[in-house]
């Protein structure tokens, strides 16, 4: 029996804009056990990003604001926790790597200073301590010289480098959990796998579970071992991530997953596209988000929103009104 | 070849990635890199080298003053007078009365054995020379505290109202426009004649007057490069560790944000003391006598219309004052262009 490290129930986060209130996440619920990897996929808006600094608290108040839900970390809710109190579980026991490595470190500080931060401030080490730590992740992140390197500032780091760097920094104090949200979107193909790779060994080296947020379906296939698919603020399809690429029961993965290139597609073929823009959310949709773009729609679409249920295989659970393998109603 | 070449494989690609070759000094390591090529940029044109060059000999005057002008009587501050008469006396005349020491660069140089007041006198016999040296002295402590204070005002108000923004924000920033609002050197000189009776004469009514409508250019400035580094990726991920607000914010948001404040708080200087002469020429501020520029220049009011014969009472205290406020100028103007983001990359 592994034990359950996050379990986040009903969460919904707003935002206030001049334009009116964003329903960026709509109730959403998952958990995440010891040691798990859980792929977190779905368009640019559809509320990965927010659903995940919202359980930290990270959400900008205002405009951002939380309005229901719990994100229990070890039983604990950390939504109602105190800043004091979530202080102490970001970077220490949950941390966060961000999409672009070029902006995510203080250019004006020097890399060693930086690291040597979240070190002091959590593991209450001196100075010196942290700095030898930090030669240590440092180096357990594959950057050479790692001592002379401390002093340089994050502009002579390459965009590899800095996500290293970011990676270093987010293991240093050896959380339980990592969220990693887009961490190889802003770096080119080969840096990607390395990357993932990278995360792969230090997975298994210090057996953390990993949230890692992502637009590409392939990475997701290669790290994680639970998908799940967001879309509109909602999850719309949760499963073990060989059913979910072998028997996508959700028409919007079964888009996503034709989008896909493929290596042996005939050629002259035109690539799939799911038709559509992913919905502004100034409303809390009453009926199925994906209703407008979705080829397998029926009535009920557009009378009631499905919610997450089981069907088929263990732990698949997707929300829709279709059995997209025979085409009719539930 | 006999070299080996290592395939690339997963890790070592990076490793391989060129570090820059380039040598950092201690110079852009204390400044970071994006305010190193600021300062550097500063030195790179003419104008602005001028700049630096008149401002580096005025500071060479107020801190020699002693020796340029060796001080008569207990208060180097006053300007010594040679008698009491009303009319000014034309350069190179003879110094009767309160002759200084004889310095000793004053022989070789000038060829005299005697003192005479090398730029002539003012009205009531102030010797202008004296006045411009250790009026310097004056020009450098009001701009520079009053510059400092204003600063100091500006970013505590500035960054309040940015860091907590909703209507803390909203507060601060209404003050600032109403003070915005209000014409700078007319409320100076009410605000300092208000203050003169309380204080008496002195630096101090005008400098406060200076610094209570002085401050709001920073606040502003400091306010919206602090809004946008809050924005900032870095800003999250500090966040993101655990990191307190108030350690954020001194340690990661100030830092990059101060910079354009900075550079507009030294272009400040010469506005200040231009002001600050304003002030002291209408009549504010020092007891009579005392060493300052705008001093020097009020003793020529009664003269203006005479100026053809007495035109050295308001040309030589007139083209310190010009030659103060240009360098501090020049030096702003190379500090704009360094700062254009359009410059970037240039160098």
């Amino acid at each position: 029996m592994t034990n359950q490290l996050l379990n986040v129930r009903g969460l919904e986060t707003q935002f206030n804009t001049p334009e009116g209130i964003v329903h960026a996440v709509n109730g959403v619920s998952f958990s995440l056990d010891e040691g798990e990897t859980l792929g977190v996929v779905g368009e640019s808006g559809c509320g990965k990003s927010v659903t995940m600094l919202s359980c930290l608290k990270l959400v900008p108040m205002p405009p951002g604001k939380i309005v229901a839900g719990h994100a229990f970390f070890k039983g604990e809710d950390m939504l109602t926790m105190d800043n004091d109190e979530i202080r102490k579980v970001r970077g220490a026991q949950i941390s966060m790597i961000f999409q672009d490595p070029m902006t995510s470190l203080n250019p004006v500080m020097s890399i060693g200073k930086q690291m040597a931060e979240p070190l002091m401030l959590h593991l209450g080490i001196t100075k010196e301590q942290a700095r030898n730590r930090s030669i240590e992740l440092l180096e357990m992140v594959g950057i050479p010289q790692a001592a002379d390197r401390l002093k340089d500032y994050p502009h002579q780091y390459s965009g590899g480098m800095r996500q290293r760097v970011m990676i270093a920094m987010a293991l240093s104090c050896m959380p339980q959990i990592l969220i990693a949200d887009e961490p190889t979107t802003a770096l080119d193909v080969t840096i990607q796998a390395q990357i993932v790779d990278l995360v792969k060994r230090l997975r298994e080296e210090l057996g953390m579970a990993i949230i890692w947020i992502t637009h590409d379906l392939g990475v997701v296939a290669s790290i994680a071992n639970r998908v799940s698919v967001m879309y509109g603020g909602f999850i719309i399809e949760e499963a073990p991530v060989k059913d979910l690429y072998a028997e996508p029961l959700h028409p919007y993965t079964i888009g996503l997953l034709n989008s896909l290139p493929k290596i042996n597609r005939e050629e002259r073929q035109r690539l799939y596209s799911i038709n559509g823009m992913p919905p502004m959310l100034f409303k809390k949709p009453k009926v199925c988000p994906f209703a407008p773009r979705c080829e397998f729609v029926k009535d009920h679409c557009w009378q009631e929103n499905p919610v997450l249920e089981s069907y088929g295989r263990d732990g698949h659970r997707v929300a829709c009104w279709v059995d997209v393998t025979s085409g009719r109603e539930r | 070849m006999t070299e080996m070449t290592t395939i690339p494989t997963g890790d070592n690609l990076l490793l391989d990635e060129a570090k820059s070759d380039r040598k950092i000094g201690w110079l852009e390591e204390f400044l970071g890199p994006d305010n190193y090529r600021i300062v550097t940029g500063l030195f790179k044109t003419p104008a602005s080298i001028i700049g630096f060059i008149l401002i580096f000999i005025f500071i060479l005057v107020a801190i020699l003053a002693p020796i340029i002008a060796p001080p008569v009587g207990n208060d180097p501050m006053k300007i010594p007078r040679d008698g009491f008469s009303g009319e000014p006396q034309a350069p190179g005349s003879p110094w009767k009365k309160n002759v200084p020491e004889i310095p000793f660069w004053y022989e070789p140089l000038t060829g005299n054995k005697e003192w005479v007041h090398l730029l002539g006198t003012a009205q009531g016999q102030y010797d202008i020379f004296y006045g411009i040296v250790w009026g310097t002295r004056t020009a450098f402590r009001t701009g520079v505290i009053v510059v400092i204070a204003t600063v100091l005002i500006g970013v505590i108000l500035g960054s309040t109202a940015a860091y907590y923004g909703g209507w803390v924000d909203n507060l601060i920033m209404r003050i600032t426009d109403i003070f915005m609002t209000l014409p700078y050197i007319m409320m100076a000189l009410i605000f300092s004649s208000v203050l003169t009776p309380i204080l008496g004469r002195s630096l101090l009514p005008p400098m406060i007057a200076m610094i209570t409508f002085g401050w709001m250019g920073y606040a502003r400035i400091i306010r919206s490069d602090i809004l946008s580094i809050k924005e900032r990726d870095f800003v999250l991920a500090a966040k993101a560790s655990g990191v307190r607000s108030g350690r954020i914010l001194f340690k990661h948001v100030l830092p990059n944000a101060i910079f354009p404040t900075l550079v507009l708080a030294s272009l400040g200087i010469g506005d200040v003391v231009l002001g600050f002469a304003a002030l002291s020429f209408l009549g504010i501020g020092t007891e009579i006598g005392y060493a300052d520029w705008g001093q020097v220049l009020s003793f020529a009011r009664n003269w203006i219309t005479s100026l053809n014969r007495y035109w050295y009472i308001v040309v030589y205290p007139g083209l310190t004052l010009t030659l103060f406020v240009m360098g501090w100028n020049l030096v702003g103007d190379a500090m704009r262009d360094v700062l254009d983001p359009r410059m970037r990359g240039k160098s």
